[in-house]
């Protein structure tokens, strides 16, 4: 059969993809032109970044987050952003799942000569999440990584003085992240997972949290991995060995499913999201500062402290589920120097292993 | 037919770690397609878990397939008639970093 020509530069060149958003046949240097236009277009739209800042790309070494490294300092030279741009990973403590991609990420920092700044839970929190499944099981484990990452990238982020935090998140998770939201009935979450940039000055919640922003917010899945697999970007895939993740799993084959049926359907439950007004009556949590560790929080004791204290008390489901009365007994005597735990005196402790 | 089958993104894992296969389709005297193939892969090369490659008639969806690197999609998908040498690549989405 005859292949289609690239819609884009009128056919002089033979498509390569279907582009999902559209449906429309492109060349690979049309793609790419695309690709990258788009993305500039996201970052100036919506003032992602300033002149003069330091950005923390959060890298994984996955193809999100390389193809968010390559972008951003094609996209940082090419238009003159005026950023320093550093690459920020966190080491679960993994065997066998984070060694290998935490190479890719090494070998990315070679690629794209930026710094690296790698943290380990292990310094950050006392416990990696080897000896943490190894006290807890299998069960709940998914919590106190996911807990444990989202403060990582904060504390990183702050030891490296940066003015914001970039993730690789795409347009799929998005997406993802809305229809769980609203599976769960979680109403504040689903307010701030369509937000392409949290913790700035036009976000209400306070505490003291670096700005996070998703570049990738508006690109599909598919075209990030035929980008990365076109340009041969290095990077690394692979299944945390811990999480069959089944929840979100389902939503994931679900939005796959949909995409195979309307592609657009994607950038629709982003659009879906974006659009929805949570009623003035609706009871929110208030975004406050950690009591122990003085990280942002919703609560005067903040999850990463609780399950923390858990571990090292020996009692793991403590974090778990209902922690009202715990929470308060803890605010009541705050012995956090007594053991590993969080707090502030143990923040100035905390070392950082630079790789440069 | 001679083919050389490429396994990518995390696609790999269900093949043993085996990123590059060169294989020889048996001549049977039809042609074979996407969909003819995949039905050989599932019995002669997935080593676990085929519903995590196959769903169907057809891969599952989040895995794209590419044939000397053009997306099926532009091809006629299942129904694009292998020729001799193609390189058909198996790029899954679905891993994470």
């Amino acid at each position: 059969m005859p292949s289609a020509t690239c819609v884009s530069c009128n056919g002089q060149r033979p498509a390569a993809l279907v582009r999902p958003k559209t449906s429309e046949p492109y060349c690979k240097q049309c793609f790419f032109d695309a690709f990258e236009r788009e993305i500039h277009e996201t970052i100036v739209k919506e003032q992602l970044f300033k002149p003069g800042e330091t950005i923390a790309v959060a890298a994984s070494g996955g193809k999100d987050s390389t193809v968010l490294a390559h972008v951003l300092k094609l996209l940082n030279e090419r238009h003159s952003y005026g950023l320093k741009l550093v690459l920020l990973s966190i080491d679960e403590g993994i065997t066998g799942y984070r060694d290998d991609s935490l190479e890719t990420v090494k070998r990315n920092q070679q690629q794209y000569e930026l710094p690296l700044i790698i943290l380990t839970y292990k310094e950050l929190y006392g416990w990696s999440m080897d000896e943490i499944v190894k006290a807890v099981g299998r069960k709940n484990n998914c919590t106190f990584c996911g807990v444990f990452r989202r403060q990582a990238l904060d504390r990183g982020a702050m030891k490296l003085s940066v003015n914001k935090i970039a993730t690789g998140h795409n347009a799929d998770d998005i997406a993802e992240t809305i229809l769980m939201n609203i599976l769960r009935g979680d109403i504040a979450r689903l307010k701030r997972c369509t937000l392409i940039m949290t913790g700035d000055e036009s976000d209400d919640s306070e505490g003291s949290i670096i700005p996070r922003c998703k570049p990738l917010k508006y690109a599909y899945e598919k075209e990030i991995v035929l980008y990365a697999f076109y340009k041969r970007l290095d990077y690394f895939s692979t299944e945390c060995l811990y999480s069959p993740n089944a929840y979100r799993g389902n939503i994931r084959t679900y939005i796959k499913d949909l995409e195979r049926l309307r592609p657009s359907s994607i950038i629709d439950i982003i659009h879906s999201g974006e659009q929805l007004l949570v009623k003035q009556s609706t009871k929110m949590p208030v975004q406050r500062v950690c009591e122990r560790c003085s990280y942002c929080s919703s609560m005067p004791i903040c999850k990463a402290c609780l399950l923390i204290e858990g571990l090292n008390k020996g009692v793991p489901k403590l974090g778990i589920g209902k922690t009202e009365r715990y929470r308060k007994e803890m605010q009541k005597k705050d012995e956090c120097c007594s053991d590993q735990s969080l707090c502030h005196c143990m923040k100035e402790k905390l070392t950082v292993n630079e790789h440069n | 037919m001679h083919l050389t089958l490429e396994f990518a993104g995390g696609a790999e894992l269900l093949f043993g770690k085996q990123k590059l296969q060169t294989i020889d389709l048996p001549d049977n005297n039809t042609s074979w397609t996407i969909r003819t193939l995949l039905i050989w892969i599932r019995e002669n090369l997935l080593r676990e878990r085929p519903e995590l490659f196959i769903q169907g008639d057809s891969v599952r969806p989040g895995i794209l397939v590419l044939v000397n690197d053009t997306d099926w999609e532009l091809l006629d998908g299942l129904n694009y008639q292998l020729k001799e040498n193609d390189n058909i690549l198996f790029v899954s989405t679905l891993h994470g970093g």
